[in-house]
C-alpha cells in the first residue's frame, strides 16, 4: 500500500478545489494515510471477477414520469440564496484568465 | 403559577402517542404542548459553550402558530392526523421552506431554503408543529456530533460525554424532554448510534421506503430518513407518517406503508414464539476487540429476553461483514466527494472572494477551505483519491463487489431467520474530544450498523439497559429484509416493553435530572 505525500494531498484538494494551507496539509496527511491504510485492507478480500458491482441497493433502472409541466420554483426563490444574483441570473466572479 | 409549571413538567414527559391521546379527549391543547417543550429547551438547551445544544436553530414564533391553528382544526373537528398538534424536532439537513438549514457546517450559515423536503412537508400537512432544527455532525459525517460546525451536542445522561453522530441533536433533544418526536437520517448508522448512546430509539427504514427528496445528500446509495422517539410506538406512527412512495425521489420504492403501529401493538404482547433470530457472530464481540463488556452483557440479557418470549435464538455467520467498514469508507468518500461539489459558492451559501480580482475558481477553493471543516476535507480527498484514474479498480471498484458479497451475506442469513441482532454501536457514549483527531477511532463506532446502510435493510435500535461499568445507555439493534420494517416494531417493541416492565419504568427516568424545569 503506498502512502500519500505530503504534495499527493496538495494535488488530490486541488482538484476537489479546496485551498489548503501548509498547516493543515501538515495535519491532514498523516491522517488521510492512516484512514487509507485501513480501507485498503479491502484487497485482501481478494480478486473478485465474477461478483458483479453493487451501485446502489435497489434493482431499480431508468426511472420515468409523464412528461407533463409542474410547477417549480420562481426565478426570485431560487435566487434567493444566491451570494450576488442579477437581472435574475446568477452573478459570478470572472470565469476567464487561470490557466490551469 | 406552580400548577401551569407541574404541568408543563407532565407534558413534556409524556409520549407522542399520549400527547395525541390528551390531543384527542380535549384536555390539553397543542399551544400547551407546544409552549411546554419550547419552555424546556429555553432552560435546558443552552448554548454551544454550555447545555444540551440539540437545537442550531428554534422556532418558537413558528411553532406556536401551527399549534395555535392546529387547535383551531381539532375545535372545528378538523384534525388532519393522530398526531396533528404533537411537536417535533428536524435534523439540520432536511430542508425547510423559510427556516434556515445548515447541515452543521460554516458553507450553508444563514441559508433559507426556497423549499420543503417531502418528509418536511408531510410532518407539516398532517399538522405537527415544527419546534426547530437540530444539531448535527458537519453534512452527517461522524459518530459524535462534534464535528458540527458550531459546537457539540452533549449527551443528556452525561454532559461531558458525545450523544453519537451524525444525527446526536435530534436523539439528545428526544433523551432531554425537548421534543417528543424529531426526524434523522442514517447513511452508517446516524440515527441508531446516537439512539444507542442516548436511551432513545431510532429507526433506519428500508433504503428507499421514507423519500429523500429535499435530504441533503450525503451519500445517495446509503442515505435513508428515519424516526428518532423514545418509544417504538411512536416510532411506528412516525414512520407510517413519513413513508411511502414519492415521485419527486426516483430512488423510492413504489409500495405501500406497511402497518408498523399494529406490529408494534402486536409486539407489546412479549409472544415471539416462532420468530427465528439470528446472533450475527461477526457483530457479537467474538474476538473482543473494542466490544466494551457491559455493552455485550446488556446484548446478551436481551438475547436472554428474545428467548423467554419464545423466539428461536441461533448464530448466523455473515464472514463480510469484517470488510464493511473499509467497504464503506471508501464508497461513502467517494459519493460524498461528487455530492458536495455542488458547493461551489456561486449559487447560494457561503461566498469567500480572496484578495485583488480573483476568478470564480480561487472563489471556490477559498470559499470550500474556509466552509469545510477537517473531517469533511478528509473525506472529500479520500473519495476523490478512490475515484481518480488508476486506483479507481482498487478502491472504488473492490469496494463495490464486496459490498455485493455483503447483501448476498444478508440475503443468505434471511434464509434461516426473520430478524438478525448485534449490539448497536460497540462501546456506551465516550468522552467528548476522546476520539475528534483520530478519524479511525471514530468510524469504529459504525462498525455494527453500517452492513444495513451498504444492503438497504432496515434497522431498529432500542434501549437494552444501561453498562455496568458507567451506567451509561446500550443499544440493541435488530435488522429484517428490505421491505420488512413491521419486524423491527415486533420485536423492538417486545423487548422495549419486557425491559420497561424489569425496570419499572422506561430507561430514560435513570437519567440525571438537568437543570430547569423537570
Amino acid at each position: 500500500m503506498s502512502q500519500l505525500t505530503r504534495d499527493e494531498v496538495a494535488h488530490l484538494a486541488d482538484l476537489a478545489r479546496i485551498d489548503l494551507d501548509d498547516a493543515e496539509l501538515d495535519h491532514l496527511a498523516p491522517q488521510l494515510n492512516v484512514i487509507l491504510e485501513a480501507v485498503a485492507s479491502i484487497g485482501a478480500v481478494g480478486s473478485l471477477d465474477e461478483v458483479p458491482p453493487t451501485s446502489h441497493p435497489l434493482p431499480l433502472t431508468n426511472v420515468f414520469r409523464e412528461d407533463v409541466v409542474v410547477p417549480g420554483l420562481t426565478a426570485e426563490q431560487a435566487l434567493s440564496g444566491a451570494p450576488e444574483a442579477e437581472d435574475q441570473r446568477f452573478r459570478v466572479p470572472r470565469i476567464l484568465g487561470d490557466e490551469q | 403559577m406552580s400548577a401551569r409549571t407541574d404541568g408543563s413538567a407532565e407534558l413534556i414527559r409524556k409520549t407522542a402517542v399520549e400527547l395525541a391521546d390528551l390531543l384527542a379527549t380535549g384536555e390539553t391543547t397543542s399551544v400547551e404542548i407546544t409552549q411546554a417543550h419550547l419552555d424546556r429547551i429555553a432552560a435546558v438547551d443552552g448554548s454551544a459553550d454550555a447545555g444540551v445544544h440539540a437545537f442550531l436553530h428554534v422556532d418558537a414564533e413558528g411553532a406556536l402558530a401551527q399549534a395555535a391553528e392546529s387547535d383551531a382544526r381539532r375545535a372545528a373537528g378538523e384534525a388532519r392526523h393522530l398526531l396533528d398538534g404533537v411537536p417535533i424536532a428536524v435534523k439540520d439537513v432536511l430542508t425547510t421552506q423559510g427556516l434556515p438549514t445548515t447541515c452543521g457546517s460554516r458553507i450553508l450559515q444563514g441559508w433559507v431554503p426556497p423549499y420543503d423536503a417531502t418528509v418536511v412537508r408531510k410532518i407539516k400537512d398532517a399538522g405537527l408543529p415544527i419546534l426547530g432544527k437540530t444539531n448535527m455532525d458537519e453534512f452527517a459525517m461522524g459518530s459524535s456530533t462534534e464535528h458540527s460546525a458550531y459546537g457539540p451536542t452533549r449527551n443528556p445522561w452525561d454532559q461531558t460525554r458525545i450523544p453519537g453522530g451524525s444525527g446526536g441533536g435530534s436523539a439528545a433533544a428526544v433523551a432531554a424532554f425537548e421534543a417528543p418526536l424529531a426526524l434523522g437520517t442514517d447513511t452508517g448508522g446516524s440515527i441508531r448510534q446516537p439512539g444507542a448512546v442516548t436511551g432513545t430509539v431510532g429507526v433506519k427504514p428500508t433504503y428507499g421506503g421514507v423519500s429523500r427528496y429535499g435530504l441533503v445528500a450525503l451519500a445517495n446509495s446509503l442515505d435513508q430518513v428515519g424516526p428518532v422517539t423514545r418509544t417504538v410506538l411512536d416510532a411506528a406512527l412516525l414512520h407510517e407518517l413519513i413513508g411511502g412512495h414519492d415521485p419527486l425521489d426516483s430512488t423510492s420504492v413504489d409500495e405501500p406503508v406497511g402497518a408498523y403501529v399494529t406490529a408494534a401493538r402486536e409486539g407489546v404482547r412479549g409472544d415471539l414464539s416462532g420468530l427465528k433470530v439470528g446472533v450475527i457472530k461477526e457483530l457479537a464481540g467474538a474476538d473482543g476487540s473494542g466490544w466494551q463488556p457491559g455493552v455485550m452483557e446488556r446484548f446478551a440479557d436481551t438475547v436472554d429476553l428474545l428467548k423467554e418470549m419464545g423466539a428461536e435464538v441461533s448464530e448466523v455467520s455473515c464472514p463480510t461483514f469484517v470488510h464493511a467498514m473499509a467497504t464503506y469508507y471508501l464508497i461513502l468518500p467517494a459519493e460524498c466527494s461528487s455530492n458536495l461539489a455542488k458547493f461551489d459558492a456561486m449559487r447560494y451559501g457561503l461566498r469567500v472572494v480572496p484578495e485583488g480580482d480573483p476568478s470564480a475558481e480561487a472563489v471556490m477553493r477559498a470559499t470550500r477551505d474556509a466552509g469545510f471543516g477537517d473531517e469533511v476535507k478528509r473525506r472529500i480527498i479520500i473519495g476523490t483519491y478512490a475515484l481518480s484514474s488508476g486506483y479507481y479498480d482498487a478502491y472504488y471498484g473492490q469496494a463495490q463487489k464486496v459490498r455485493t458479497l455483503i447483501a448476498r451475506d444478508f440475503a443468505a442469513a434471511f434464509e434461516n431467520v426473520d430478524v438478525l441482532v448485534s449490539p448497536t454501536a460497540p462501546t456506551t457514549a465516550f468522552p467528548l474530544g476522546e476520539k475528534l483527531d483520530d478519524p479511525l477511532a471514530m468510524y469504529l463506532q459504525d462498525l455494527a450498523t453500517i452492513p444495513a446502510n451498504l444492503a438497504g435493510v432496515p434497522g431498529i435500535s432500542v434501549p437494552a439497559g444501561l453498562a455496568a461499568e458507567d451506567g451509561l445507555p446500550v443499544g440493541f439493534q435488530v435488522l429484517a429484509p428490505a421491505l420488512a420494517d413491521e419486524r423491527l416494531y415486533r420485536v423492538g417493541a417486545a423487548v422495549e416493553a419486557a425491559l420497561t416492565a424489569r425496570w419499572g419504568g422506561p430507561i430514560l427516568d435513570k437519567a440525571p435530572v438537568l437543570e430547569g424545569v423537570r
